[in-house]
């Protein structure tokens, strides 16, 4: 016993030395940039190995889902992180509102992409745009039966309507646009009244509202632009195809202020170790180059004016009326946003 | 047997090096630090979330809570304790087979089974669509079937991976309990029924708490399976004040919360039990003379170990296995081996080092049980284990960015050198938040083992001269071997689980097999995510049947 327990201790040192022989490998001072990101990795893999095949820049990510914002924070002038990415505005106006944000100063990135999606101090750069727009069902919804967010909370659908829970960053931005337009007593109402609507308890991520529209539990459903170009050309996963042929696609409000728009955005951190390469990768990331690998991979709108959307985009969906709304507002109205889903037990 | 009188009187006589309680208090202070970092952020809320929660969503995430934790803590009371008594104290067909695969279902990590069964049991799943078959329905709407994203579907789930806590202790405790009371028992004219009720499951009582604490505070922290199923817990609740309301604060204070309800859970259960001390006597190591089950009663035995088996293991095991078929390639990936190989090493350092830190804790409470400070201390390093691993990240991050900036400042202004982030971001860091997670854990099954070792040993072996190292070397270790190998091997099985603190707070491009299973599932890629499952169940079955053999030679290997 003695025995196992030394040679147990040895190992664990070894164990220990191998693990600090891991930290030593990553905080060299080599020509590289590295990222803090909420967007899942291998969304954005193509990118960055396009961007170190062309600059020689190493990129290196830790990719969480929460808790990041935190770290930059807690670590400080020391943080290795140079770049946030997220997949919605939330976190990047989060992290402006923290003070860990460094203005961006890039003329490239400022003709890049339009104001609109740009912070007005220079803090955050949106980089993809997508839309949150209504999927209805081939077989038992006409066209134009439905044509806005409002039209959801027509007591006509009710037992008919599918979506992610309303705590999702997606939902809040939405719900979050509504008060903007509306103001939060009529938001809210609205809100309460697809409550009324919706045909299960709030589940699931939005391919899976589109899969229960297919499977005929929902016959309306809310979901992000860019998972319909995912599905139908799945191939790994043949029966989301199917999934994506059931559905027409709807942009809401074409007649008045347009469909609710967000952003996958960037951001450079205050005290940035690498500050220039962090610039350097923006502005890669805003580059006509970029942005088309992002409407070809990921089916995502391009932020920067003139880029020809995906082949797949042009055929489903077409031109369509984007809000131009201050996404800074929007975001700020995300807190109360929560709080609304709370009291109208939208979740529950 | 031992009385504790005489144990008192002879403790006094026994001299004690300062050493021992020194290091006992490090390690308590160490592990509690992150601990008191969230309780730290609870006194600094952005606002005052209460108000809005109490007239909102707090009512559903109590009674969701409750409900989960009551309707866990049966089922696995259930699955646990019956098996276990069934598979030490009774001998039917298949016995030997599930004394060993009763633990399997522990080493499934619970949102892998939790997407596992959303996968065969929702409307185009192979049951569903089987059903529709058979008998002509169409659509949804034309026929009721439960549905498995619920609270009774997370209930169920949360059962069948954790039951095995339950099991684990009970049995130990039903392995070591005396023989002769038993058989004394048995000449009174109990039946195995009344003996059950009567005798085994009073002294096991204080093991059966144990686990049950263990797989209630996994249910607290679970976020990865109620997320998925929408059930609205307390830890949604804490997800959202964290990230859709900006409010750390407010959902540190939730989770301080939380983890009050574990100390008032552990400390009614503590009152309520009689304070009676048991100490192993020679008779344990004489043949169990177990009760034989034959006709129906064999079945039925069977039967009631096979369900835990078979829905907690077995289904989902073959299914993740079909899926990992399709993607053999991926064995090969070196990225996969790189995943692999930081699980392996992350998790075996991590059973060590808790093993050892469980250990230093536990003697010096032995060597100086007067110190009430240091009892203290070492039950609330305990706590980490019922905080989510999220918030248990944040915990690490606070104290561990603390260290290294006031360093870097200290040595910037002092030799003008920057020692920058030396601890966080790093895989020690990750390390920490495992030890901080399962100490629990650990110390849980090897305080129950040296509680068991009659002090009048640790006497005879001072008063032959051996100092307090020597005689925990040469005396405690092989007693409690069994202890320490069962803490080694539960703890390897949980890291190789961990999520949420690993997403957090590890290093540039590093994976272990559990978050690029996640990253994959979440996407709902099951299938590429199915190889890393896979691997995932496969190395944590190694340490299961280890285990089990572990517990079986505490009786029969002598």
């Amino acid at each position: 016993m003695t025995l196992i327990l030394n040679s147990a201790f040895r190992l664990s040192i070894t164990f220990s030395a191998l693990a600090s022989s891991l930290v030593a490998s990553q905080a060299s001072l080599a020509d590289e940039v590295n990222i803090y990101s909420y967007r899942q990795e291998f969304l954005i893999r193509p990118l960055l190995d396009a961007f170190t095949e062309k600059t020689g820049v190493d990129v290196n990510v830790v990719y969480s889902s929460k808790g990041l914002l935190e770290r930059i924070e807690n670590e400080g002038r020391n943080t290795p992180a140079d770049i946030l990415l997220t997949s919605d505005i939330g976190p990047l106006q989060d992290a402006k509102d923290r003070n860990l944000l460094a203005s961006i100063d890039s003329a490239a990135i400022n003709a890049n992409v339009p104001a609109q999606y740009r912070d007005e101090d220079g803090r955050w750069v949106g980089l993809t745009a997508r839309s949150r727009i209504i999927y209805t069902s081939k077989d038992r919804v006409a066209q134009g039966e439905i044509t806005s967010y409002e039209d959801l909370a027509d007591p006509k659908w009710a037992g008919r309507i599918c979506t992610r829970s309303g705590k999702h960053s997606y939902n809040l931005s939405l719900i979050g646009s509504m008060i903007e337009h509306k103001g939060a007593a009529e938001a809210e109402a609205w809100l309460a009244a697809v409550k009324e609507n919706l045909a299960r308890k709030p589940q699931g991520n939005d391919r899976a509202q589109v899969k229960a529209v297919k499977e005929g539990q929902c016959d309306v459903a809310l979901g992000n632009s860019y998972y319909f170009g995912a599905m139908l050309t799945n191939e790994k996963e043949p029966e989301q195809k199917e999934w994506a042929q059931s559905v027409n696609l709807l942009f809401p409000n074409q007649d008045d202020r347009g469909a609710h728009m967000n952003i996958s955005g960037a951001a450079i951190t205050a005290n940035a170790p690498n500050p220039e390469q962090a610039q350097q990768l923006l502005e890669f990331l805003t580059s006509e180059e970029a942005q088309r690998i992002y409407a070809e991979v990921n089916y995502e709108f391009p932020v920067r004016e003139g880029i020809a959307r995906s082949a797949l985009i042009n055929e489903y969906m077409g031109e369509f009326k984007a809000d131009s709304v201050s996404l800074t507002r929007v975001a700020a109205n995300r807190a109360e946003a929560s709080r609304m889903v709370d009291r109208v037990g939208f979740d529950n | 047997m031992q009385t504790s009188a005489s144990f008192r009187a002879h403790r006094t006589s026994i001299r004690l090096p300062s050493g021992w309680t020194t290091t006992g208090w490090v390690v308590a202070l160490l592990v509690i630090l992150p601990i008191a970092a969230v309780v730290w952020l609870a006194f600094n809320p952005i606002e005052n979330i209460w108000p809005h929660l109490a007239s909102t969503v707090l009512p559903v995430y109590l009674q969701t809570t409750l409900l989960l934790l009551l309707g866990v803590g049966l089922l696995s009371l259930i699955f646990g304790v019956s098996s276990a008594w069934l598979v030490t104290l009774c001998h039917f067909p298949g016995r030997a087979l599930f004394e060993w695969a009763l633990l399997l279902p522990f080493a499934i990590p619970a949102y892998v089974i939790a997407y596992i069964y959303t996968d065969l049991l929702e409307y185009a799943g192979p049951l569903q669509s089987a059903l529709r078959e058979l008998f002509g329905w169409k659509t949804a709407r034309d026929y009721s079937f439960p549905e498995i994203r619920s609270l009774g579907g997370a209930i169920l789930m949360l059962s069948l991976v954790l039951y095995p806590y339950v099991y684990l202790l009970a049995r130990s405790s039903f392995l070591e309990q005396s023989v002769n009371i038993r058989d004394a028992s048995r000449t009174l004219g109990c039946t195995p029924w009344q003996s059950f009720w009567r005798i085994s499951l009073p002294i096991a009582r204080p093991s059966i708490a144990v686990g049950l604490a263990l797989v209630a505070m996994e249910t607290l922290n679970d976020f990865g399976t109620v997320d998925f199923f929408a059930v609205k817990s307390l830890s949604a609740g804490i997800y959202d004040a964290w990230l859709n309301m900006s409010n750390l604060g407010a959902a540190a204070q939730i989770a301080t919360l939380m983890m009050l309800f574990v100390v008032l859970l552990i400390w009614l259960e503590r009152r309520g039990r009689a304070r009676a001390k048991q100490f192993s006597g020679a008779d344990r190591f004489k043949q169990i003379e177990r009760y034989r089950l034959e006709g129906l009663r064999g079945v039925l035995a069977f039967a009631a170990c096979l369900v835990p088996v078979l829905f907690g293991f077995l289904i989902p095991f073959v299914e993740l296995a079909t899926m990992a078929m399709n993607h053999l390639d991926q064995f090969s990936d070196s990225r996969f081996i790189k995943q692999a190989g930081n699980s392996l090493l992350l998790s075996g350092s991590a059973a060590l080092l808790a093993a050892a830190l469980a250990l230093v804790l536990a003697y010096s409470q032995r060597l100086k049980p007067e110190l009430k400070g240091l009892r203290v201390a070492a039950k609330l390093a305990h706590l980490g284990y019922a905080l989510p691993g999220a918030v248990l990240a944040i915990g690490v991050i606070i104290p561990f960015a603390a260290f290294d900036n006031t360093l870097d400042g200290w040595m910037r202004d002092n030799f003008d050198i920057s020692t920058g982030l030396l601890l966080s971001g790093t895989p020690f860091a990750i390390l920490f938040a495992y030890l901080v997670r399962f100490l629990a854990v650990s110390s849980g099954s090897i305080e129950a083992s040296m509680a068991k070792v009659t002090p009048s040993m640790d006497m005879a072996s001072r008063s032959l001269g051996a100092n307090t190292v020597k005689t925990l070397r040469r005396v405690h270790l092989p007693l409690i071997k069994g202890g320490l190998l069962t803490a080694l091997l539960v703890v390897f099985v949980d890291c190789m689980k961990e999520l949420p603190a690993t997403l957090i707070l590890r290093p540039f491009n590093f994976d272990t097999l559990a978050t690029a299973v996640y990253q994959f599932a979440s996407d709902e890629k099951l299938e590429t995510a199915a190889p890393g499952a896979l691997l995932i169940v496969l190395v944590g079955i190694v340490p299961v049947i280890l285990l089990s053999r572990t517990i079986t030679a505490t009786r029969d290997a002598r």
